[in-house]
């Protein structure tokens, strides 16, 4: 064996298997492993028809309709919008006619195109991986290069298996620390972004490290990586270890026998090597990170469940008081009012963020035995339909239902309501879902986003709450 | 891909720091075929009222904006979704370029794709042109692509910064897809010796 040369990070070691050539403005054009197709692609499969091109390697794709699918049935017709349904229908007729594997409503497996792919095996550490959605950040949880592309990058990968990239930078992340009870990904990565800044991280890959890290959950890491794009990174990483190995073990499309083993010597060789530089370093103590909820229209607008809404008065610069009050006005609230007095319509359980078995059995033990404020409407939305499934065979559906949620199909859902499940106009929802954008669920929806945890605290007090003190207040 | 030709155009100043492609274009309008003019749901939300009447608030709704090619905006612009449909908005009401001190990056990347720059200054160089297009509505910025020149009102003639490749293509309309096409024996080398050594 060589001596090992030059420390490589995580992100270095995929980057550099994965090039096929280097043009000479220093772009180079990458092999991507495995392409996620959802039913938002129906315009790149336009392009490559009017082009005549068809699927370079259609085995390395598949497709599963998240967006634009009902929620209250697995009936395609219970859209109301026929150009919604249709990009559905384009999903299925234009992967099936490339020879895609394709994930239909009637198949169990069905789900947010960022859930399945760990669930099925399909996301795996040291590959590749491209889908037309930002949220595909997610997949990096696992130890894989994964980012978000446009349409006609989408269509570019269909056609040539590759796509061309500028080598990000690199930033490593560092949470050290036990977290304290109550506290989940959700609150680190909502912790992080409002360090940060919504722009923190552009033009970087996000890994993520430290004692914190390790010890979560492959799905507290999904949750983490998720919401990378939520701080302008092109991806976001996390070496793969034990966990990530034993999550993987038996998934369908996981790798068996010689292979396995073959599979996981190699992905142990992949994290960064000691000694390895970033470009940039930011540290976060684990002991310092509260249940976070955002009261603004970005993710960086995240503070403690215990703090207050900031004043404008107290604002110095005259930008930035601006835009607090442009924002606290859009979300009809009031300066340095706390966050627990902040009364919530509704509740969306779900998203590529939060959707997975552990999130639901997060909401579930604060909700059993509970009831919904009466004037909240609350939904969980299961990431996929072996979700769904699973939740059911744990009975969580049951607890759900009892404290007066509805328990709906897989998909993408409220988190952007392009499917028609959406907030009304001045309406404000506690979501698990990644953005608190201006309109996001909604025209004049206001969405704050928070952990499961905190979501059903907020649903069962009918305010913005501390999952924490439940037991307290209703004791 | 429509080339990128010099460019003398009244610029809309949007004095905002992280505006979303929810912003740019809101999910309702994704699932419009392509053939639609996207240019009508450019900022709809911002623009128009629930009933569709105008929000004269917005700066766009100004006369002296309507005729905008450039726009010139604050820090990490086009940020959020991938929604290529945000690009689409801005190149079918007409917009050719947007300045800004930072961009999003998947944005940016589906910018060069549709033939609308994206050009990055300093961002106290933003916030002069900004104060200046806001003081003065209906002022024009020029943009030659070949020199790699912005020229506004209040500043110095600003040079900025393209990959040679992403530029060539602006310039000739020349599409990066067709450029891969040509390497389609080196993809197909790569994958074999790749492939012969997966699990």
């Amino acid at each position: 064996m060589p001596a090992a040369s030059t420390p490589q990070t995580l992100f270095e070691k995929i980057w550099i298997k994965h090039r096929i050539l280097e043009r000479e403005d220093g772009q180079e054009l990458m092999f991507v492993d495995t392409h996620m197709i959802q039913d938002g692609s129906a315009p790149a499969f336009e392009m490559l028809r009017q082009r005549k091109l068809t699927a370079r390697s259609p085995e390395r794709a598949f497709g599963t309709p998240d967006h634009y699918i009902p929620t209250n049935s697995r009936n395609l017709l219970d859209l109301a919008d026929p150009e919604s349904r249709a990009m559905a229908e384009s999903l299925e007729r234009d992967t099936r006619a490339a020879g895609i594997q394709f994930l239909g409503l009637q198949d169990q497996r069905q789900g947010i195109v960022h859930v399945i792919g760990p669930e099925q095996g399909w996301t795996r550490p040291g590959l590749l991986m491209v889908c037309g959605d930002s949220h595909t950040s997610t997949h990096g949880a696992l130890g894989a290069l994964a980012f978000g592309i446009g349409t006609s990058e989408v269509a570019h990968v269909v056609a040539t298996q590759s796509i061309w990239q500028r080598r990000p930078k690199t930033m490593r992340i560092t949470v050290d620390g036990i977290l304290a009870p109550g506290v989940s990904g959700k609150d680190i990565i909502l912790a992080i972004i409002a360090k940060i800044g919504a722009a923190g991280a552009v033009g970087h890959v996000i890994e993520y490290a430290g004692s914190a890290i390790r010890n979560l959950s492959i799905e507290g890491r999904l949750t983490i990586c998720n919401m990378s794009i939520e701080a302008g990174a092109r991806a976001g990483m996390i070496a793969p270890d034990e966990k990530t190995y034993a999550y993987l073990s038996g998934r369908p499309f996981a790798p068996t026998g010689e292979k396995w083993a073959r599979a996981v010597a190699y992905w142990r060789t992949l994290p960064s090597d000691p000694g390895v530089s970033f470009d940039r370093e930011v540290t976060l103590k684990a002991q310092e990170i509260e249940p976070m909820l955002t009261w603004g229209n970005s993710p960086e607008d995240a503070i403690s469940v215990t703090a207050r809404l900031p004043a404008p008065a107290d604002i110095a610069d005259p930008q930035r008081r601006a835009v607090v009050e442009r924002m606290l006005t859009y979300m009809g609230l009031t300066p340095g009012m706390a966050l627990n007095e902040i009364s919530i319509d509704r509740v969306f359980i779900g998203s590529c963020t939060n959707s997975r078995i552990e999130d639901l059995r997060s909401a579930a033990a604060v909700a059993k035995g509970r009831k919904v404020a009466a004037s909240v409407e609350a939904w969980v939305v299961p990431g996929s339909g072996l979700v769904k499934a699973q939740a059911e065979a744990e009975g969580l559906d049951k607890i759900f239902i009892q404290a007066g949620f509805q328990w709906r199909f897989a998909g993408c859902s409220m988190c952007i309501g392009v499917n028609g499940d959406s907030v009304a106009s001045g309406k404000r929802c506690a979501a698990t879902s990644n953005r608190n954008f201006v309109g996001r669920q909604g025209p004049g929806s206001r969405t704050h986003l928070m952990s499961p945890a905190t979501a059903a605290a907020s649903a069962i007090m009918g305010h913005l709450a501390d999952a924490r003190a439940l037991h307290n207040v209703l004791a | 891909m429509q080339p990128f030709k010099p460019l003398d155009a009244v610029a809309l100043p949007l004095t905002r720091a992280n505006i979303d492609t929810d912003q740019i274009i809101p999910a309702r309008f994704l699932q419009k075929p392509r053939a639609n003019d996207f240019g009508a749901y450019l900022f709809r939300d911002l623009r128009f009222n629930k009933d569709d009447t105008k929000r004269p608030d917005f700066v766009l709704s100004q006369s002296a904006y309507s005729a905008s090619e450039v726009v010139v905006a604050q820090r990490n612009f086009g940020c959020g979704s991938s929604r290529e449909q945000a690009v689409w908005a801005l190149h079918d009401y007409g917009i050719r370029a947007v300045i800004a001190p930072s961009f999003g990056d998947i944005f940016y990347s589906n910018s060069l794709k549709n033939g609308l720059l994206p050009i990055v200054l300093a961002p106290e160089v933003v916030e002069q042109i900004l104060a200046t297009l806001s003081a003065q509505p209906g002022l024009k910025v020029s943009v030659d692509l070949e020199r790699q020149v912005v020229r506004a009102p209040s500043v110095a003639d600003q040079p900025f910064e393209i990959a040679p490749f992403s530029k060539h293509c602006l310039l000739t309309g020349m599409d990066e897809l067709d450029y891969t096409l040509t390497h389609a024996d080196k993809i197909a080398a790569f994958a074999r010796q790749y492939e012969a050594n997966e699990f």
